[in-house]
């Protein structure tokens, strides 16, 4: 009996299986850091998708664990919000303001030009996985429209040929 | 040695500011000269980033729009020394653009370092606070509710009482709480403070602790402005350690931490009971209210919750008391607004003036009409909540009360231009995009009527039954307007009800594509 109890269980019941997959791991430490407080969940899904690129679906249970929360509403958090990826996205990404600011100084022109020379819709990801595109709703940039945020940097005044010339820098740096 | 300025501010950045930086940097090591560079915030003239200034003994000089390949010019013309150039423009504080403004909330934003509380002091800072830590609680109330300070996050609600009720609760906790989520498009002015002075929205959360007697106070940062996050994450940082923040600040017996907490793009989350619910960790779906925040609010406790620019109007109003900002503005609107010219205008920035003025006194004085050139035929004003005012209503005083009773709103003070080429029954539908994608969810005129309402314009634009269609848009806003439970679903009508009586032509255009039409019918 005794030594039956000592083995690590992978019974169904337990749900999660007998070896934790990386990004579980990953999960844990992220919520552990936030002291598997509730109240720090969106702050959790930042820095795991900080992490990892995205939020994988595996993760969602260890997290709802950690947080004594249940599933349903680590997942209602999860899809909540537009900055919670459920799949992993390109290696930088490209967002373009589609707000008014921005549309009167031509930015549906600016996201059609952008999908035909990155050859992917909005919301899509370049063959080389190099880049996502994406529409937000204003960077607080609106001065200086149409506003394009890479990753984490700001660009302003970006006509279709200053979009070429920064989808083009972030490629050759990646070729270096 | 030589100061020059450099803002950091992530507008001037995304002009090229840090570039401009390094080359200073470099040519001034090339040249031997020695030069300290200071990443200030920006005087809020967009439309000259990146704007640098040099220190010279008359004061500080402007040179800008500045690019990178430009400095080794500006060094052979002698910038260094204020010597003029093409891109002068003489001393900054005689630019009538900035020198005609009122800078009350941001005097110190672009002139100081914003990460020094060295700086901050010698320019006026913590002497709001400093006064209001001898002062019992409920004077501090009263001198807010003295300024008639209202609301700036769009709402327009005395602070004064908000801060009453908190003051007068008692509980075993309270907060502070501040609205940085500044979603509406066309608004910057709380980005631009928190990266230019952000120990100004320390300051006035901590007065407002003081006088609600909060100890734990959230700033919900949206997580589009990762630069305002981390300028404020450091300047709190910086507070603590010099005991403007933490127990006993400055020897007193108040004592109040502040966090940051990022948003995850959702726009509804600016609504403050959302944003509630979302520094809780949940989904940002709108609470009922009562109970109001004030009683219960963040956890369930009393929680002050105000905008940025509210925070950051209070420091002032205690250092020279609340009659001194009341003189400003007009009727019920007291003090400053910083009123943000945005979109299709020559010179875009942050306008600080009294209330009052009027929309085409800010488009044609400071914004010099449309960058391109072409009439101006529509200004959307409080964000994309916000009515389209046609020019008629451009001499409209910017003043709470006046934009109810031509149906706009003065919101967060956001002016997004648009010239003669644009379409009315585009932005109409965008409107309704707009509320469909951001719709927390929790009510069905809100959450199916904003697609219902994509669907009827573009029915209208296509001529499909155009009379009837029009009709149930009229209809479909009344809904809207009366069965939301915020403001979300509730003010969609504005921009949709303005776009149609102001710009009526625009809804009754020959449709682009008769075939469709036809085949519809
Ligand atoms: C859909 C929606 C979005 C809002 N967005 C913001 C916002 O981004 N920033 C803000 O300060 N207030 C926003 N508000 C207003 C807040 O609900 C609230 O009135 C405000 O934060 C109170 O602070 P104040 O009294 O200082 O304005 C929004 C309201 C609604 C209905
Ligand atoms: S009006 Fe819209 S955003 Fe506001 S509570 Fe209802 S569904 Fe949510
Ligand atoms: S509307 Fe595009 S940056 Fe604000």
């Amino acid at each position: 009996m005794a030594k039956k109890a000592a083995r690590p269980s992978n019974s169904p019941g337990e749900g999660a299986s007998p070896i934790p997959s990386p990004a579980e791991v990953a999960a844990l430490a992220v919520c552990a850091r936030h002291g598997n407080k509730a109240s720090e969940l969106l702050e959790i899904f930042h820095d795991l998708q900080h992490q990892l690129g995205y939020v994988p679906e595996a993760t969602l249970p260890v997290i709802a664990r950690a947080l004594n929360l249940s599933r349903a509403e680590v997942y209602g958090v999860q899809t909540f919000y537009h900055d919670f990826r459920r799949h992993p996205a390109g290696k930088h990404v490209v967002k373009i303001c589609r707000a008014e600011a921005c549309q009167s100084m031509g930015t549906d022109k600016l996201c059609s030009h952008a999908e035909r020379s990155l050859k992917t819709p909005l919301g899509g990801t370049t063959a080389d996985g190099m880049f996502t595109i994406e529409q937000v709703f204003c960077l607080g940039n609106c001065a200086l429209s149409p506003a394009v945020m890479v990753d984490e940097r700001l660009y302003g005044k970006v006509d279709a040929k200053r979009f070429d010339e920064i989808v083009a820098a972030y490629s050759k740096d990646a070729a270096e | 040695m030589i100061t020059v300025f450099v803002p950091r501010d992530s507008a001037a950045t995304s002009v090229g500011a840090d570039e401009v930086a390094s080359a200073i940097a470099a040519e001034a090591k090339k040249q031997k000269k020695d030069v300290k560079i200071v990443r200030n915030g920006s005087r809020g003239m967009l439309y000259l980033e990146p704007l640098v200034e040099v220190a010279t003994d008359k004061g500080r000089v402007a040179y800008g729009p500045v690019s990178a390949k430009d400095v080794p010019e500006l060094f052979k013309a002698g910038f260094l020394e204020g010597k003029s150039h093409k891109l002068g423009h003489g001393l900054t504080e005689e630019i009538p653009y900035f020198k005609t403004q009122e800078r009350l909330t941001f005097a110190r934003c672009g002139i100081t370092d914003p990460l020094s509380v060295e700086d901050y002091i010698a320019h006026g800072g913590f002497a709001g606070l400093k006064k209001a830590l001898e002062l019992p609680p409920i004077a501090i109330v009263n001198q807010v509710t003295t300024s008639g300070l209202r609301g700036r996050g769009g709402a327009g609600f005395p602070t004064g009482i908000k801060w009453k009720t908190v003051h007068d609760l008692t509980a075993d906790q309270k907060y502070v709480a501040c609205n940085a989520d500044e979603g509406d498009s066309g608004t910057f002015a709380d980005r631009m403070l928190m990266e230019g002075d952000p120990f100004c929205l320390i300051e006035g959360m901590t007065i407002a602790a003081v006088a609600g007697g909060a100890t734990e106070g959230y700033i919900y940062i949206r997580s589009e402005y990762p630069d305002a996050v981390n300028v404020m994450r450091e300047a709190i940082e910086i507070a603590r350690k010099a005991n403007w923040l933490g127990k006993n600040i400055q020897g007193s017996k108040y004592s109040f931490d502040l966090f940051v907490r990022k948003g995850a793009g959702a726009y509804i989350c600016g609504e403050e009971t959302s944003m509630l619910e979302s520094i809780e960790g949940k989904r940002g779906i709108v609470r009922y209210k009562p109970p109001i925040p004030a009683i219960e609010g963040l956890f369930g406790k009393p929680t002050i919750i105000n905008n940025v620019m509210s925070f950051a109007a209070v420091p002032i109003i205690l250092d020279k008391g609340g009659e001194f900002y009341r003189d400003y503005g007009v009727g019920r609107s007291r003090g400053t607004l910083a009123f943000q010219l945005a979109g299709n205008v020559k010179r875009g920035g942050l306008v600080e003036k009294a209330f009052g003025i009027t929309t085409r006194q800010l488009l044609e004085d400071w914004g010099g009409g449309t960058a391109t050139g072409r009439p101006a035929r529509a200004i959307q004003v409080g964000g994309p909540l916000g009515a389209y005012l046609p020019e008629s209503k451009f001499d409209v005083p910017m003043d709470y009360e006046e934009f109810v009773k031509v149906d706009a709103m003065v919101g967060h003070g956001g002016l997004v231009v648009f010239d003669d080429t644009v379409d009315m029954a585009n932005q109409a539908r965008f409107a309704m995009e707009f509320c469909a994608i951001e719709s927390c969810g929790k009510c069905t005129p809100c959450r199916i009527g904003s697609t219902r309402g994509v669907e009827v314009i573009d029915r209208i634009v296509a001529g499909v039954e155009r009379e009837k269609n029009l009709a149930l848009l009229e209809d479909l806003c009344v809904t809207m307007a009366d069965g939301s439970l915020c403001a979300m679903g509730g003010l969609t009508p504005f921009p949709v009800l303005s776009s149609l009586r102001g710009f009526p032509e625009d809804f009754h255009k020959p449709p682009a594509n008769k075939f469709l039409a036809d085949a519809a019918e």
